[in-house]
């Protein structure tokens, strides 16, 4: 059984339609990568899958049970979905520590010794070990996105969706945070990633989605998608992005 | 002239990097020149225009007879001793009312913020209340609280002018300051609310845990603010009869026909006042230094 369903997901702001009829499938342990230009409802459709945005009509299955139906406890679903955004959003208030454990402690109720223990293990496994007191804004880019992506961890989630991690990122900083979902995979974490790296998402996912204009266009093998797109929207916007891939490559 | 370089020479590996010369550079040495002429500048033309002021009091038709009623060294003694020990009621009331000012306010502002649906009625009335009381003169607040309760004769509730005095300030300030922690809420950017509700976090510990302590961390400056006025303000609470430091200057000054005493209660204000705001502007310049230094979030 899928772990994740969208069935006919309709979400729009005003009158645009940023999703429109989006059917999507992500079986446990898959990771599905989605493209797609910017505007194209890449990060509303994973903010629809985690319910910070309502969906309009169509339901979003976790596990079979419908979560977007309206009056669900919104709070147990995002236990189980982790998020990582595209702009970090770790709380400056907190150290390292209290980021990742903040959810543990205050929503799964994990005692604080036994909270700061875990998180302290998974901040090592990330190389992060040396960071836990140091406040976000002491960090690097690639630093706190590693620490973003602990914090969602740390609540054990059944599935994590990455929304654009590294576009906020210095180039030379993509690599740590790349490196990091690629563990994850070997791990059997099943992802949902919206991407602007096409060799990242070819490298890493299972299958390729490509959203054109709410829609997904396209979908398969990311070999398929991304080296024989038979869409034309598909070829269009490859070769715009690879095109541009292609300058900025020394 | 030099030799125009060689075009086809790669860089030298071995060159050795250039070594700053020793001594201060000569930006430094401009920059110590100005400040040396900035300090000269700002020196003679605080002479000039103090000693224009002073020159135009002192010669003023009145001044000898403002210096006796003002200006009395004796009196200035006699009346710090009534009024010290008087001070120590208003410092007792800005204590208790600051307290009680930041637990209303926080209220209110929370009540203000929320989306629950449930919570629309006190949604409304905290709300109406704030319009309300901000409009109110605290003076006006003072005698309608102060007259007007113990004028009810209710069973048990008490009739002390001071209280109620008190309870007027903290209802007014609460107002004022319920609107700094609201504006404090609402500089949080969404994003942070987001990351916590998607942690599974509800909008309640999201709240406590993520926005709020973010929130009055940004006000603490104009908080300090509005107490470095309340402080003043406890003077108004004589207007019901208790003897606070205003009061008890007044009451000197009657006995006495001198106004220096008036002189006295104010240098006490200001000595509590005046490390406050030295506190507040360390806080805002310490703030601003970590924004512009691009640290803050």
């Amino acid at each position: 059984m899928s772990k994740l369903v969208l069935e006919r997901v309709w979400k729009s702001f005003g009158d645009r339609d940023v999703l429109a009829q989006v059917d999507l499938a992500v079986a446990e342990h898959e990771v599905v990568a989605l493209i797609g230009a910017s505007g194209s409802g890449k990060s509303t459709l994973l903010r629809c899958v985690n319910l910070l945005e309502p969906v309009d009509d169509g339901r979003v299955l976790l596990d079979g049970v419908d979560i977007s139906e309206p009056g669900r406890d919104v709070d147990a679903v995002r236990r189980r979905i982790g998020i990582v955004f595209q702009a970090f959003n770790l709380f400056p208030h907190l150290d390292v520590l209290g980021n990742v454990t903040l959810g543990p402690r205050r929503v799964l109720g994990f005692a604080r010794r036994d909270a700061e223990a875990r998180a302290t293990e998974l901040l090592a496994r990330f190389g992060l070990a040396d960071k836990a007191s140091d406040y976000p804004d002491r960090l690097s880019g690639g630093q706190q996105q590693r620490v973003a992506i602990v914090r969602a961890l740390a609540m054990d989630p059944e599935l994590l969706l990455l929304d654009e991690i590294t576009s906020a990122l210095d180039p030379e900083l993509v690599g740590e945070v790349l490196d990091v979902v690629r563990e994850l995979k070997a791990g059997g974490m099943t992802m949902l990633i919206a991407t602007h790296e096409m060799a990242f998402a070819r490298s890493i996912a299972d299958r390729v989605c490509f959203l054109d204009d709410g829609r997904i266009c396209e979908e398969g093998p990311p070999a398929q998608v991304l080296d024989a797109p038979r869409h034309p929207r598909t070829q269009q916007f490859l070769q715009r992005v690879l095109r541009r891939e292609d300058d900025t490559r020394p | 002239m030099t030799e125009p370089s060689d075009p086809g020479r790669a860089p030298d590996p071995e060159a050795i990097r250039p070594q700053r010369p020793a001594g201060p550079t000569h930006r430094a040495l401009a920059e110590r020149a100005q400040r040396r002429r900035s300090a000269v500048i700002a020196g003679v033309s605080t002479v000039v225009v103090f000693g224009a002021l002073a020159a135009i009091v002192v010669r003023a038709p009145g001044w000898g007879q403002v210096r006796r009623a003002f200006f009395s060294w004796d009196d200035f003694r006699a009346s710090l001793g009534d009024i010290a020990p008087a001070f120590m009621l208003n410092v007792r009331i800005f204590l208790i009312a600051e307290v009680l000012i930041l637990v209303v306010a926080l209220a209110v502002a929370v009540a203000r913020s929320s989306r629950s649906p449930v919570l629309f009625p006190v949604r409304v009335l905290a709300t109406v209340y704030v319009d309300l009381l901000r409009g109110i003169p605290i003076i006006l607040l003072i005698f309608l609280l102060g007259f007007g309760v113990p004028a009810l004769r209710l069973d048990g509730v008490t009739n002390e002018p001071v209280v109620w005095a008190t309870v007027a300030l903290v209802l007014s300030y609460s107002a004022y300051v319920s609107e700094v922690f609201r504006a404090g809420i609402d500089s949080v950017h969404e994003s942070q609310r987001a990351a916590a509700r998607s942690l599974g976090l509800t909008e309640g510990k999201a709240l406590r845990f993520v926005v709020l302590p973010q929130a009055v961390r940004r006000v603490i400056p104009p908080l300090l603010n509005d107490f470095i006025a309340l402080q003043k303000e406890t003077a108004l609470v004589g207007l019901l009869g208790p003897i606070e430091a205003a009061r008890q200057a007044q009451i000197y000054s009657s006995k006495t026909f001198n106004f220096t005493s008036y002189l006295a209660a104010a240098v006490i204000f200001v000595a509590l006042t005046v490390p406050l705001t030295r506190f507040t502007d360390w806080l805002v310049s310490r703030r601003r230094d970590r924004v512009s230094a691009g640290r803050l979030a």
